[in-house]
């Protein structure tokens, strides 16, 4: 028969359990252990009337404040556009020169710009605009396809390069290099021939060659004399190293000139507002080198 | 040692025999609240005015003001975690200036050791927060309720109407207490005036509101409940003295060659061929942590001589000399007993060591403040790319130039770069791109430039060239070199 009972040795009641002979203390948890849980019981039961909680058929409670957790977020980002806007409104009214000269503006500019160059930008020109050889032209050199001014970069991150824009850099096809090749302008021999003087031009033009009479025939009007650029907008220099789409190498360019390739860029005027392209212009502009 | 005293004494046959409950084997000692009895004399009447300096001191350092010029915070001590800048006085520092943390805790430490080596633990006795408050609050009870007896006497008594009220009444001031503390801990940390008001009129931030609480509640807690406790038990001052301690140190020791054989007086006896003590133990009723100071110098005795107060008290009544009790050293007590004469000897290799380590620490800080650079840079080299080749063969790396200008002035610096033949410097918002660019930084900022170097090809060697910028203060031509990187095509 079980019967509780102090125990001898420690003074402690026994649970009144007996198992062959073994009985057990009784060692009830602390006092302050069963005051705070249940403290934490109240404090729970609080808390489902003040914030929403529970479930019901067709929605949840609400608590007796309203609150929630997109609200919550609603209300930060609010006072954030609200912290933003004495700088955002003067970009708003200022144009790229201006803000380019103004130190306070052109500083926040900067910042703004590089957040919004990595969230749109940055995944086919690379981080600080190093561009992918054979896919994206870089922003970090001196080379500007569409012109390196303010007022041409805006230009062409507000409608894009060969898009549906009607705006967008060589939309009209004004800017398509003809496929010398695949389409027979020129034989495979005579593409050689040209491709050789090209690279060439990197270093001492290869004068009086075969290469340099099919150039000012054919590639002149477009790529300037001597291969400088500055023909048409978007035909860029070869008398460097720099390239986008060609490594520079002969093979490189015989494939470019058979059948070139053409990049396109969508038109952001579409997607971001004035006041993010002016922000991404002045970042883009200082990428490389701000001249 | 229950269980080895009943197998060993009586026949296992008397083992299921129930014992005295006074028996039980008991693994936890209670805590016994200790109630100081009220003494009077030096080491009381120096406690009340240390506690008096110090808590002013605290409560009203927040609202010094100290004139730094428009703009800028004029109070004298200010934590401004928001701007992240702290001042004392006349000093400004910056969150990178951190060290001068490191050496004021080391300088605090080394006064804490060479105090102690002197004097003994009077931080522990007078100057410690936890004893300043713990002092204070059993002050209040004293006032509340009454001197020891009746606080005691209060702790047994039954739960009822007078005990709630009093009992009441000492929790509510503590906790005033408490929150006075809080509050002037927070005041450190904003405009004090502003921040007050704030606080009471429900403006403050959570942040503050949270301190408060914390800093307040702790109080409440270890000066109202724990105290001794936290002497004995959490602070490590208390456990490391003894390494500070040596024979010619201060402490509180009890003349055990003239107080024993201890034994209560009576009246018309004479004190020939007995000890001085009466063993009246007012020496432990007055002591904050309840110990029996005739034992011998122990690790809870926090060298406050209240005990010293109250042996004298009792010495003077029955005409016995004072210093039963004494605010000495081991040496000196010792000595007295031969018929020596009291000496302190100040200068001893432990404090002269003391001293010394004091005096390097507080050079080297004085040094390095008065050396303070008013401008630092950083310079940070663009990693994507980390060189571009321009279309005429020049090489051009991108670098974050950061200035950090720490003085309450605007100021316009030049920057050049040297070590690389050739190269030039271009600031992006310099408006006429000159080769020795403008910079202009506002007071008290840090201003933040992109900064291009370019470099003629074949000028560089290898991957990485050093080079330096130089900085030029245009209103002094002061020049801040610092070392950089320009990186470049790999060479063979």
């Amino acid at each position: 028969m079980a019967s509780i009972e102090k125990d001898s040795v420690s003074g402690q009641m026994t649970t009144g359990h007996e198992w062959d002979g073994i009985k057990e203390l009784n060692t009830p948890l602390p006092k302050w252990w069963i005051v705070i849980f249940w403290v934490s019981v109240i404090w729970a039961i609080g808390y489902w009337i003040v914030y929403p909680s529970w479930p019901t058929t067709s929605n949840y409670s609400h608590g007796l404040f309203g609150w929630s957790a997109r609200g919550q977020l609603e209300e930060d980002l609010k006072d954030q556009k609200l912290a933003r806007s004495q700088w955002l409104s003067k970009i708003e009214a200022a144009s790229v020169e201006d803000i380019a000269k103004d130190k306070s503006l052109l500083n926040y500019a900067m910042v703004g710009g590089k957040i919004a160059f990595g969230e749109n930008c940055a995944a086919c020109h690379g981080t600080g605009g190093i561009g992918r050889p054979g896919a994206y032209p870089s922003l970090a050199d001196d080379v500007w396809l569409w012109g390196g001014t303010l007022a041409d970069i805006q230009q062409t991150i507000t409608h894009g390069v060969r898009n549906s824009d009607p705006a967008s850099r060589g939309g009209d096809g004004s800017a398509t290099m003809p496929s010398f090749g695949a389409d027979g302008i020129l034989t495979p021999e005579q593409i050689s021939q040209v491709a050789e003087y090209v690279v060439s031009l990197q270093k001492t033009p290869a004068a009086g060659s075969p290469g340099e009479k099919i150039f000012n025939d054919n590639c002149v009007a477009c790529h300037g004399q001597g291969g400088v650029g500055g023909g048409i907008p978007g035909a860029p220099p070869l008398n460097t190293a720099i390239r986008t789409f060609t490594k520079p190498t002969v093979e490189g360019v015989i494939a470019q000139v058979t059948k070139p390739h053409h990049g396109s860029m969508p038109s952001w005027g579409r997607r971001l507002d004035a006041t993010t392209i002016k922000m991404l212009t002045v970042y883009v502009h200082s990428l490389g080198g701000g001249k | 040692m229950a269980i080895v005293k009943s197998s060993s004494e009586k026949a296992s046959s008397d083992a299921v025999k129930p014992k005295a409950s006074s028996d039980a084997i008991k693994l936890y000692a209670e805590t016994v609240t200790v109630h100081p009895r009220r003494v009077r004399g030096i080491f009381r009447t120096i406690k009340w005015w240390a506690m008096a300096v110090l808590l002013a001191f605290w409560h009203l350092a927040p609202f010094l003001r100290w004139d730094r010029g428009p703009g800028a915070p004029d109070q004298m001590i200010l934590i401004d975690l928001a701007a992240r800048r702290a001042y004392f006085a006349f000093i400004e520092i910056w969150p990178q200036e951190v060290y001068y943390l490191t050496g004021l805790l080391m300088l605090a430490a080394l006064t804490l050791f060479l105090m102690s080596a002197l004097a003994g633990r009077i931080w522990c006795g007078f100057l410690c927060w936890q004893t300043v408050y713990t002092d204070l609050f059993v002050a209040v009870e004293r006032w509340i309720v009454g001197d020891r007896n009746a606080r005691i006497a209060m702790e047994r008594r039954k739960w009822d109407a007078e005990k709630l009220m009093k009992r009441g009444a000492v929790t509510v001031i503590w906790l005033l207490i408490a929150l006075a503390c809080g509050i002037s801990f927070a005041l450190y940390f904003d405009n004090a005036p502003t921040l007050l008001r704030e606080i009471f009129d429900g403006t403050a931030g959570m942040g503050t509101y949270t301190a408060i609480g914390v800093v307040g509640g702790a109080c409440f807690l270890l000066a109202g409940y724990a105290r001794e406790q936290v002497c004995i038990y959490m602070c490590p001052y208390a456990r490391f003295q003894s390494a500070m301690f040596d024979e010619h140190s201060l402490i509180i020791s009890y003349e055990a060659w003239r107080g024993e054989p201890r034994a209560p007086a009576r009246k018309g006896q004479s004190f020939d061929g007995r000890g001085h003590c009466i063993d009246c133990r007012m020496c432990v009723q007055s002591c904050p942590t309840g110990i029996d100071i005739r034992d011998g110098n122990q690790l809870a005795c926090i060298g406050c001589g209240l005990c010293i107060d109250a042996c004298n008290t009792m010495m003077d009544k029955h005409g016995l000399p004072r210093g039963l009790i004494s605010y000495d050293s081991v040496v000196n007590q010792l000595g007295r007993e031969k018929g020596g004469e009291t000496k302190f000897r100040l200068v001893r290799p432990r404090t002269i060591v003391y001293a010394g380590a004091l005096a390097v620490v507080g050079v080297v800080m004085l040094t390095a403040l008065v050396n303070r650079r008013t401008v630092e840079v950083n310079i940070l080299h663009e990693r994507s790319p980390l060189y571009v080749q321009e279309r005429n063969g020049d090489l051009r790396n991108g670098y974050t130039y950061k200035i950090l200008n720490m003085v309450r002035r605007d100021r316009e610096f030049n920057l050049r770069v040297d070590g690389l033949p050739g190269a030039t410097v271009m600031v992006i918002g310099d408006e006429d791109q000159g080769s020795k660019p403008e910079l202009d930084v506002a007071a008290d900022t840090v201003g933040t430039f992109r900064v291009y170097v370019t470099a003629p090809q074949g000028s560089t060697k290898g991957k990485a060239t050093p080079l330096y910028f130089v900085l030029t203060d245009k209103r002094n031509g002061s020049q801040l070199r610092s070392e950089g990187l320009f990186a470049g095509p790999d060479q063979e």
